[in-house]
């Protein structure tokens, strides 16, 4: 269990996670180890051979998400995701699945801000199966207009189970949209509702036809498999599909912010209030980057584990809270955000809970992050980093966030080394650049109508962030 | 193209309907070993040393079922404590120790168990398993970790209050048993929770971890010779016997009933269920690939068909085999609009009806079979899912060997298996359905 604790690795996941697996070497600093080559169109490969068992991950990246919404239909690359499963000229809608099942493979696509993703993991031996029906859709998508109207009907109750069902994540939902008052991170994954319901057969056409191009795309194949036996298929399936002209992604940026914002979110659902606040931060690719991996460690050593800052001052000293952390994704094309959260104990307001937060930022400008603390936090992100070759799809998604958010493979390689060589004066570079009121938005999640008070303690982990799974529903299957 | 891409599919697909196409199973399969400890201390293992980590799951029979009546919530709370000091260590220490040395420790409580987990670098094992020992046999229970994780509890089932898929799942379980202790809620209640002592806590532990009702599964960078002496390490202390595990067998009540906890929810999340197939009856695989047809099956699966697919009702729609050890059951659920939810249960009760008549057919079953046994060597590939795999095979007795034959198991269910193990599981009329959130035209 552990709903009680942050974990240890909650807020690396990004980035620890974002790391590893790889062929074996694990002493090696540059932990996967993989091979790339581009095709003749354009298209970006990136092979890790990993041999334990025959069975291959094959994933398909499109350099393109939720942000790039078009004006007025907010989620539509979200929506497309779903509409890819509704048929080519060559399968009937629903197919492709029923045939990834026949062959004993499983499936699924998700959408974040940067990016689509498509994956099968499945035996060896049909590998080549997968690719042609993942190149098929790439190139042939076709959709009826009956289908596009129910999987609409979807994509609304989808909406409604992940979102306007749970209070904290419409919270999280409006904490992000007052974060990023012109970017369009501000959007939410699955899109806004009444935008959402206007979603039509041409619309997801027309995004298609825009932005899924092979030259759009990065194809990332994990497993039993090596870039010698990878390439011929690569070429035959992908490569023949031409290269197209692409636009540029067009992201507005964000204004300098020079106030500090707030929301509060009363819904008579809560019992348990909830306290956040998000600073916009720099990414490994924009903004101030020198300061992205001092604030991974940052978020290690302020908020990450039982032993960090804030929940031994909050939770364990005070006895204010009962779970208080922070976290920090550095993973994306445009600023990302640092946040800190707390849940108060009974009897413990929110402005209570945020004074003592407040006094251990200042406290972290009195008392400096130790080199001790640094070396600590590095550490374990680095050891941590061989956990993370335990599963297939670890490496998929390390490239695949990196290479659809302006980083390169060898970014990737050199994580753990960079990781390695932070330094306390740039951690305490860092939280000052980060940490300052104007660039902030706090948020309050509160029962009806009791705009101040505040009673107990919290949920134990903060919101999840939304990235649009297709995930079907609980497949629970506790034999078998 | 087309032509050769027709035809070229078709190949894919039809390959799979023999059993030729099936991929090997994992490499897993032939390399389970049974090593026993010079202690005497038992444990499965499959030796991967292509990563320098082992995972090792641990699980002690008898979970939240046994918990004293008014003390609802002890083993819950418990697998909250044990990593919060332990021997000479206070919890800041302890948590040090583990993050130091990236050493993964967690305990979870269910109905039926008490289970564990602990992942460990190479380099790191041998103080991993004297802080597990520390954990399982000298647990401090000091006041300020005590209070902080009841708060923690308290807090958790407040939040868990405002989750229509934890009220749903609790309200279905009180329903089904509320003469049972599988109608207790695993986390307790707030007064519950309340009223737990240290003295509770430290009765848990000597009741319920002990030698005779633990089960082991390693899996990672270590040999049985050198896993031998740390199982002694780690397992040793614990006494020989455990409390009796004193739960009834139980049938779900309320058949045929639905019930409806009013919340002004936009999504209402609908819960069914009844009683299902025990993990040792005869017609378990049967059921199993049954219930892959109904609703275990994502996209291709009737329910998802029919509610889903065909019409756009929900964004999720399944249903999954849960054999609880003095309660086998079936269970489904779906998350539809509030106008919908009639129109949907309908639609599920029909399928049901579909699957009790006996209305599969063969290509249904050649389906659900090439997809059970070419997908069960992906579960197979990590670590952490192949201990915990090692786990289930002892607890439920399946034999060492459970891996290479679990497949010939799913292969050998006929077709007139399948509709006689549907015909025993599935009643439309015997559905207990509970719905949260503000259904219409529906009656409780």
């Amino acid at each position: 269990m552990n709903p009680h604790r942050p974990k240890l690795t909650a807020a690396c996941l990004g980035v620890a996670l974002a790391l590893t697996t790889g062929a074996g070497n694990p002493a090696q600093s540059a932990v996967f180890n993989p091979e790339t080559f581009t095709l003749d169109n354009g298209m970006q490969v990136v092979v890790v051979t990993n041999r334990r068992a025959p069975v291959v991950s094959h994933h398909v990246w499109y350099k393109i998400g939720s942000a790039d919404s078009p004006l007025g239909k907010s989620g539509l690359p979200h929506f497309l995701e779903h509409l890819m499963f509704k048929g080519t000229e060559h399968l009937a809608p629903g197919e492709f699945s029923r045939i990834v099942a026949r062959n004993g493979g499983n499936e699924n696509a998700f959408t974040g801000p940067d990016y689509t993703g498509y994956f099968q993991t499945i035996a060896k031996d049909r590998l080549e199966l997968v690719m042609r029906m993942e190149a098929d859709r790439m190139a042939n998508l076709k959709l009826d207009e009956q289908e596009v109207r129910h999987e609409r009907s979807v994509v609304l109750e989808e909406r409604s189970q992940r979102v306007d069902n749970d209070p904290g994540a419409r919270l999280s939902e409006q904490l992000t949209a007052t974060q990023y008052y012109h970017h369009p991170y501000r959007i939410p994954v699955i899109g806004w509702r009444h935008e959402m319901a206007s979603y039509t057969r041409e619309d997801a056409l027309n995004f298609y036809r825009t932005w899924y191009a092979p030259n759009n795309a990065v194809l990332i194949v994990a497993g039993d498999i090596d870039a010698a036996e990878l390439r011929p298929l690569a070429e035959k399936y992908y490569g023949a599909i031409p290269a197209r002209p692409v636009p540029a992604r067009v992201r507005v940026q964000e204004p300098p912010q020079e106030a500090p914002r707030e929301v509060v979110l009363s819904d008579p659902r809560v019992q348990q209030p909830y306290w956040i606040r998000s600073y916009l931060a720099p990414s490994l690719a924009a903004g101030a980057t020198e300061h992205a991996y001092a604030l991974e460690v940052l978020a290690e050593i302020f908020g990450a584990t039982s032993t960090s800052r804030l929940y031994r001052s909050l939770v364990i000293d005070q006895k204010l809270a009962t779970s208080a952390g922070g976290y920090y994704r550095g993973s994306s094309l445009d600023l990302a955000t640092f946040r800190i959260y707390a849940s108060p104990r009974p009897g413990v307001t929110l402005d209570q809970l945020e004074a003592a937060i407040d006094a251990e930022l200042e406290r972290l400008k009195q008392e400096p992050i130790t080199a001790k603390e640094v070396e600590r936090a590095t550490k374990r992100l680095v050891a941590e980093a061989t956990y993370a070759q335990d599963s297939l799809s670890t490496a998929v998604r390390s490239f695949g966030v990196a290479l659809a958010t302006g980083r390169t493979v060898e970014d990737v390689e050199a994580w753990p080394e960079r990781i390695a060589a932070v330094t306390a004066a740039q951690v305490e570079a860092a939280a000052a650049h980060v940490f300052r009121p104007e660039t902030s938005v706090t948020g309050r999640l509160l029962p009806a109508r009791e705009l101040t008070a505040a009673t107990s303690p919290l949920p134990a982990a903060p919101p999840e962030s939304l990235t649009g799974d297709r995930e079907i529903g609980a497949e629970q299957d506790p034999n078998g | 193209m087309a032509d050769v891409w027709r035809r070229a599919l078709l190949l894919g697909t039809l390959g799979m309907v023999g059993v030729s196409g099936v991929p090997p199973l994992s490499h897993a399969a032939s390399k389970v070993e049974r090593v026993v400890s010079p202690g005497g201390i038992e444990a499965y293992l499959v030796r991967e040393p292509s990563i320098p980590f082992l995972s090792l799951a641990l699980h002690f029979k008898g979970g939240s079922a046994v918990d004293p009546a008014s003390k609802e919530g002890l083993a819950y709370m418990v697998s909250g404590l044990l990593d919060e000091g332990a021997g000479d260590l206070d919890s800041q220490a302890f948590h040090t120790e583990l993050e130091d040395r990236a050493i993964r420790l967690s305990f979870e409580a269910t109905r039926d168990a008490f289970a564990g987990q602990l992942k460990t670098l190479t380099g790191e094992r041998e103080r991993a398993f004297e802080l597990l020992r520390l954990a399982l046999s000298e647990p401090r229970f000091d006041a300020e970790p005590v209070e902080r994780i009841r708060h923690q509890i308290q807090a958790e089932l407040r939040r868990r209050a405002e989750d229509p898929d934890y009220v749903v799942s609790r309200a279905w379980f009180e329903t089904a048993f509320p003469d049972h202790p599988y109608g207790r809620p695993v986390e307790g209640t707030a007064e519950s929770v309340a009223k737990i002592t240290t003295d509770d806590l430290r009765q848990f532990v000597r009741n319920r971890l002990a030698k005779d009702n633990l089960v082991i599964g390693v899996a990672g960078d270590i040999t049985a010779a050198e896993l031998g002496p740390l199982l002694d390490r780690a397992f040793g202390d614990l006494p020989a016997t455990s409390a009796p595990v004193d739960v009834a067998q139980a049938k779900p009540d309320a058949a045929g009933a639905t019930g409806i906890v009013r919340k002004d929810l936009p999504q209402s999340r609908v819960l069914f269920g009844e009683e299902g197939l025990a993990r040792h009856d005869p017609d378990f695989y049967a059921g199993y690939v049954a219930n892959y047809i109904l609703g275990g099956g994502g996209f291709g699966s009737r329910l998802t068909e029919e509610v889903r697919e065909k019409r756009g009702l929900a964004y999720s729609v399944y249903s999954y085999l849960y054999p609880m050890d003095h309660a086998p059951l079936w269970i489904g659920g779906l998350g539809t609009g509030n106008a919908t939810v009639s129109e949907s249960i309908r639609l599920v009760r029909d399928e049901i009806a579909r699957m009790a008549a006996g209305d599969i057919g063969a290509a249904a079953l050649a389906d659900a079979k090439t997809y059970l046994t070419g997908s069960f060597p992906l579960r197979l590939t990590s670590n952490d899912q192949i201990a915990s795999m090692l786990v289930s095979m002892q607890v439920d007795d399946l034999g060492i060997d459970y891996l290479e034959r679990r497949n010939d198991y799913i292969e050998a269910v006929t077709l007139d298996d399948v509709r006689r193990a549907a015909k025993r599981l599935y009643h439309p009329d015997q559905l207990l359905t509970v719905v949260v959130g503000d259904p219409q035209g529906l009656q409780g």
